[in-house]
């Protein structure tokens, strides 16, 4: 039973890898840009789950220590500090994501296509 | 605690609130608040580079008053105020240079440039008196952020060319993070100083090694370590002149930085060199990409595309710096982080210069130049020279000390290699040199094409270019005093068989 128990707890560990190795995919093999900035997305998020899940504990709780909250032993919290790291990593993602689609939006306008081939054919046409 | 670390990013971050107010209504009260905030930032780390220096101890500042190892840490050693120095001066002279050139490439709305330029140098300098690993990560994202948006300035392939940066860039953060986690997860700490107190017993842990291999990885993309450069050529060469004078000199260098401080602060001494090879695999790598970037940079025929390899090229010189791991090249890569920001630099505000006036950027159409404008073709020239490894320029000097690295270390065919891109580059940038001063009447090989008919470079511009062109005389003459009163103590760490 233990050893059933031991692969429990890596599941997971092994879809937060599949979930990069799908964004990592994603943003290698697809052709269109918007899908290769969801590929980037996809590969951000499995980062952050990592974060997550490597902090949570069966039955922890808030961080706080208040008798009247009946948080007395402090072995029983939950390390708030990589949730804080995924909250401000969240927001570095954001960010990059925005800058991302505003790119995508001023190339749209200017060659009508999000298809990478397609667009640097068009780019090419327009220079020549 | 010391105000100096704190200082210097944040006074950038505000200065970019301010000229983000005020460009809005002028671009030019814009850039003179961006050129103050630069200034004031560069004068913060030169006092704190004195104190540094001179007086030796190293400033710290806990942010918001948690101590470390809980609170993050801003930590000001030598390293720190090296760099700070350098990334400051050069931002406040691209920042001079700017309006002209900006004027002429983009249409409209300018005074969003600086606050742009203001938080890359914010970034970029938070990185670099950062005591946090996660909080580096962070710094890192602002300057590349902020570099995104400058980049995509430019010509008509530009957007394309930074869309493709970001993605790489964002795997470059994505590996980083992925490292600080594993670190995290296996240390139980974000500060750099507290890690270095843990890591020698986590040694043989595999989460540690893993977590040192993906940081680096993360950080030798966004460094464009060769064979991770290729959105780098794409990007110098369609940017606008004034992002590619501030990203090309200083942006993968503090990522190599980046590296240099994980080295010798976070992971303990011999951990890149035995352990792992790491170092051995970024020296691999880099004397590939050196052979790379200059073969390839003669290959070009635009001014901007042939720079831009060469930057691959000189990027390989730091990795081969940290890739020997001994003190004497580890002072050669640093070194060479400050000579090559100057050289690039100058070289990509010269080639705005030249686009400006004449809307040349083939070299063959370069022709006659050397008459039309000779004072900035006589900074080119030293620019060109410095890249080539002539004495009295700086070049020389870094060149000099990772070829006493190699031959301490016995790696010959990585001195080779450094002789050899030498050789390489001269032939670049004589053929540059060659078709500037070139006479189209008494010439017959170049008789048909037109001479370059335009002014000299405007004031705004040849001060800078000329001051650019003065660092690399002065890096160069008294590269002993920075060696010995700064760079000598960051090395030491490695003087101890590391």
């Amino acid at each position: 039973m233990t050893v059933e128990f031991i692969e429990i707890a890596r599941y997971p560990y092994i879809l937060i890898v599949a979930l990069l190795l799908v964004g990592l995919y994603g943003m290698t093999v697809k052709r269109n840009l918007l899908k290769k900035v969801i590929g980037m997305t996809i590969f951000q998020t499995s980062i952050y789950l990592l974060f997550i899940q490597g902090a949570t504990k069966q039955g922890a709780t808030i961080p706080v220590l208040d008798p009247a909250l009946g948080n007395e032993d402090p072995t029983l919290y939950m390390n708030p500090l990589p949730q804080v790291i995924v909250l401000t990593a969240l927001v570095v993602g954001v960010a990059i994501t925005a800058v991302a689609l505003s790119l995508l939006v001023l190339l749209y306008r200017r060659y009508g296509t999000l298809d990478e081939v397609e667009l640097l054919r068009r780019m090419k046409e327009q220079a020549s | 605690m010391s105000q100096i670390p704190a200082l210097i990013p944040t006074s950038l971050l505000l200065f970019a609130l301010v000229s983000l107010l005020v460009g809005l209504r002028s671009a030019r009260g814009a850039q003179l608040l961006a050129v103050a905030g630069m200034l004031f930032a560069f004068g913060v780390s030169a006092l704190g580079l004195r104190e540094v220096a001179f007086g030796g101890d190293t400033l710290r500042y806990a942010v918001g008053n948690w101590l470390p190892p809980i609170g993050i840490e801003f930590v000001f050693d030598s390293l720190a105020a090296y760099m700070t120095t350098l990334l400051t001066f050069t931002g406040a002279v691209v920042t001079v240079y700017a309006p002209k050139a900006l004027a002429a490439e983009t249409d409209g709305r300018q005074g969003m440039v600086y606050p742009s330029m203001l938080l890359v140098l914010a970034g970029l300098t938070g990185m670099c008196v950062t005591g946090d690993i996660f909080n580096l990560y962070v710094f890192l994202e602002v300057a590349a952020l902020a570099a995104y948006a400058l980049l995509a300035l430019g010509e008509r392939g530009a957007p394309v060319a930074t869309l493709r940066y970001l993605l790489f860039g964002a795997v470059g953060g994505g590996f980083y993070l992925l490292g600080v986690a594993y670190l995290y997860f296996a240390a139980g700490t974000l500060n750099m100083a507290e890690l270095a107190t843990l890591l020698p017993e986590l040694q043989e842990s595999r989460a540690v090694i893993v977590a040192a291999v993906l940081m680096v990885l993360g950080l030798a993309i966004k460094m464009a370590l060769f064979p991770m450069h290729f959105w780098l050529p794409d990007v110098y060469t369609n940017t606008a002149s004034v992002p590619a004078a501030l990203i090309a000199p200083i942006m993968t260098k503090v990522s190599a930085y980046a590296i240099i401080r994980l080295w010798l602060d976070v992971f303990p001494p011999g951990f890149f060199t035995e352990g792992v090879p790491i170092a051995a695999a970024i020296g691999w790598f880099s004397a590939a990409g050196i052979l790379y970037g200059s073969v390839l940079a003669i290959a070009q025929h635009d001014y901007r595309r042939m720079l831009a390899y060469s930057s691959v090229g000189q990027l390989g010189y730091i990795g081969l710096g940290i890739g020997l791991a001994n003190p004497i090249a580890m002072v050669g890569a640093l070194l060479h982080i400050v000579n090559h920001a100057f050289m690039k630099g100058l070289l990509f505000m010269v080639g705005g210069v030249i686009k400006l006036r004449t809307g040349r950027t083939r070299i063959p159409e370069f022709v006659g130049i050397g008459r039309a404008m000779p004072w900035t073709m006589v900074a080119f020239t030293i620019g060109a020279l410095a890249m080539v490894g002539i004495p009295p320029t700086a070049g020389f000097f870094s060149k000099w000390y990772l070829l006493l690295g190699s031959a301490e270390a016995g790696a010959w065919v990585w001195f080779a290699v450094i002789v050899a891109s030498s050789l390489l580059s001269a032939i670049y940038f004589f053929r540059v040199i060659e078709m500037i001063y070139r006479d189209p009447e008494r010439d017959s090989a170049v008789k048909d094409r037109e001479p370059v008919e335009a002014d000299g470079a405007p004031v705004s511009m040849a001060v800078p270019i000329g001051i650019m062109a003065g660092g690399i005389m002065v890096a160069g003459i008294f590269n002993v005093l920075i060696v010995r009163a700064l760079l000598e103590s960051v090395v030491a760490p490695l003087a101890g068989g590391g």
